[in-house]
């Protein structure tokens, strides 16, 4: 239950840190925003018993890719964008019911297919979801599959060699 | 493991507070150091032989004006250095300072070290951007640079462990260096290699000299700190010198056995009473902190000893030789442990 | 398991209540008058020159990108570390091992080509 009740309040505040990443007027903030929003989706990951994939989220989204992102906005000295003016109340009210009615479709339909975490689900996520049995069947039964994400590390590698560094030195 | 929440809250107190008291000492514990290594008195006027002087100084830095340069961000300058404390601190949970004596025994321990170690970026690289000052962006640039680029070795260098230890949890891979009387069964022993890349990287990790560049007080003034003043300076202060504290602490635990006695096989055979006693427990926190304050000593040993890298010599060592050598070595300790268990 | 990480939860939150009171402490007990000159960001005591915010090398981009690109292998590594010594169990340690070795030159093949091609150089 204790699970449960994280879950919905993780959810909320991940949801009103994507909100602040995209209303904030400062890509700093925005990138602040963001990291807080990466750090509920780890919390959720945690509430359904997927510790190693809870840290990894941390380790590889906030460790190593905001800090690229972060790195973009200090190198490209992006501005602070105006602020938003004149908000249409009837969008903004229009907007929050129609998520609203939408968010209560989806629980329905997410709670009759009986994908919400429970104990059940729980307990078979953490045997599924630890590392060592993540590994057992990465390395196995999906070993081309992890030697095409090497191939597809390796592209990304060469394509930002090749994007910053044009002209041959 | 149903520890009551209140004994971990308690301990978690204690730790925090252990840390605390320890950076003070540490700060007092260099200072003369490097005045006895410069052949000059140190510290001497505050309480007896000078051993007051940090908390002198901490009540000075707390009385000083915070001051924020104009067109800076001052949630962001504030942060910074908040997000220092507070990740220097947190990491102290994860220490078993002796078998069953840690806050959070956790099933991942050592990948939540290095995602801690991973964010504590985000500090040094705010506290550059919002201070609005050249010298600062240019530190926390070059020191975000620094840290990312030794994380991957010191990921190599854990991986190494894990293989050998079979296990994620830092207490496990305590225990599984009991062998050879607690003292041949070292991961020293086992993997040198990865015991000299991880000492290398936690100094790079810490930013201590000779990785000191994002602060290089003869080039950058102060690197990311240049713009800070009074207790957000001390913060970071603070921060730099548990940060390598608990860094020691996690060198021992990982490559020195940490907290188990040298010979504790023998010491409990000799002594029946002792098994499980809470005197045990005593003897292993003494044995852990002992070893940490050899490699805290180290630290500030090096410091004042070698001279700081230029900038491409670190980046040439860190992409260069580490990370080829750390992955070779990943990949023979594989195939020796699988060589030995086969044949 | 949500339970072995509530003392984990307990230190950070005591972290941050540290954290919080040197803030608020200093902003307390310390002076505040701040003026134009005092909040002048230094330069070796010169008025500033420009802003501070200019644009800087495309290296520091570059070294974040492979980076990332090694982050993500070491991460697929932890996997393998813990579970070697089921695989060893089970006898297929150095079937998986060779896996590991391929995924491992893959990525070391990046490696070269970004050393060859000068992108680590700092010069």
């Amino acid at each position: 239950m204790a699970a449960q009740i994280l879950f919905f309040l993780l959810a909320t505040v991940a949801i009103a840190a994507g909100l602040g990443m995209l209303l904030s007027r400062n890509p700093v903030g925005s990138a602040l925003w963001l990291v807080l929003n990466l750090f509920c989706i780890a919390g959720l990951y945690l509430t359904l018993n997927a510790e190693f994939i809870a840290v990894v989220q941390i380790l590889v989204y906030a460790g190593a890719i905001m800090v690229l992102f972060l790195f973009v906005i200090m190198l490209l000295n992006l501005d602070v964008l105006p602020e938003i003016k004149d908000i249409e109340w009837k969008k903004v009210f229009g907007f929050t019911l129609g998520m609203g009615v939408l968010g209560l479709l989806s629980f329905v339909v997410a709670s009759s297919l009986d994908i919400l975490p429970n104990e059940i689900s729980a307990r078979r996520a953490a045997e599924v979801g630890s590392a060592t049995s993540l590994g057992e069947v990465l390395f196995t039964q999906y070993a081309l599959p992890l030697e095409v994400i090497g191939i597809l590390l390796l592209a990304a590698t060469i394509g930002a060699v090749m994007l910053a560094k044009r002209k041959p030195v | 493991m149903a520890v009551p929440w209140y004994w971990s809250a308690l301990l978690a107190f204690v730790v925090v507070n252990f840390l605390l008291i320890s950076a003070s000492v540490l700060v007092y514990a260099e200072r003369k150091i490097s005045a006895a290594m410069q052949n000059r008195p140190g510290p001497n006027r505050v309480g007896p032989v000078g051993f007051l002087q940090p908390f002198a100084d901490v009540a000075k830095l707390l009385l000083k004006e915070n001051i924020v340069p104009y067109l800076a961000n001052p949630f962001v300058h504030s942060l910074a250095p908040f997000l220092m404390v507070v990740i220097a601190m947190t990491t102290g949970a994860l220490i078993p300072f002796a078998k069953g004596v840690v806050v959070a025994d956790l099933g991942v321990g050592v990948l939540v070290l290095l995602a801690l170690t991973s964010i504590s970026v985000y500090g040094i690289t705010l506290a550059g951007w919002s201070s609005n000052s050249k010298f600062s962006l240019l530190g926390g640039l070059r020191s975000a640079a620094q840290m990312i680029s030794y994380e991957l070795s010191m990921g190599l260098a854990v991986v190494s462990v894990i293989l050998i230890a079979g296990t994620l949890n830092l207490t496990e891979i305590v225990e599984s260096q009991a062998g050879g009387m607690s003292l041949l069964g070292w991961n020293l022993f086992r993997n040198p290699i990865g015991a000299t890349i991880f000492i290398v990287t936690a100094f790079a990790e810490t930013n201590r000299t000779p990785f000191d560049l994002p602060e290089a007080e003869q080039e950058l003034v102060g690197g990311y700190h240049t713009e800070y003043s009074g207790m957000k300076f001390g913060m970071f202060f603070l921060a730099e010198y548990v940060n390598f504290f608990v860094a020691s602490f996690f060198i021992v635990t990982l490559f020195f056995g940490g907290y188990l006695i040298p010979f504790q096989s023998a010491l409990v055979s000799a002594v029946p009473a002792l098994d499980g006693s809470i005197w045990l427990s005593l003897l292993q926190v003494m044995t852990l902190i002992l070893k940490a304050g050899f490699f805290a000593y180290l630290f500030i040993w090096v410091r004042w000893t070698l001279p700081r890298f230029k900038y491409n010599q670190l980046m040439t060592l860190g992409w260069k030789y580490l990370l080829p050598i750390a992955l070779v070595n990943v990949l023979v300790i594989a195939l020796i442990i699988s060589l030995f268990r086969t044949f | 398991m949500l339970a072995e990480y509530g003392p984990f939860f307990i230190q950070l939150g005591l972290a941050i209540v540290l954290a919080f009171a040197f803030l608020k402490g200093a902003a307390l007990l310390g002076p505040s008058r701040p003026n134009r000159i005092k909040q002048m960001p230094y330069e070796s005591g010169m008025d500033p020159i420009g802003t501070a915010r200019t644009r800087y090398s495309v290296k520091f981009y570059l070294v974040a990108m492979i980076f990332i690109v090694f982050d993500v292998e070491v991460v697929f590594l932890y996997p393998w570390a813990a579970s070697f010594e089921r695989f060893l169990d089970a006898g297929v340690g150095l079937e998986v091992l060779g896996v590991v070795t391929i995924f491992v030159i893959i990525l070391a093949v990046g490696l070269v080509y970004d050393i060859k091609k000068g992108g680590l150089e700092f010069d």
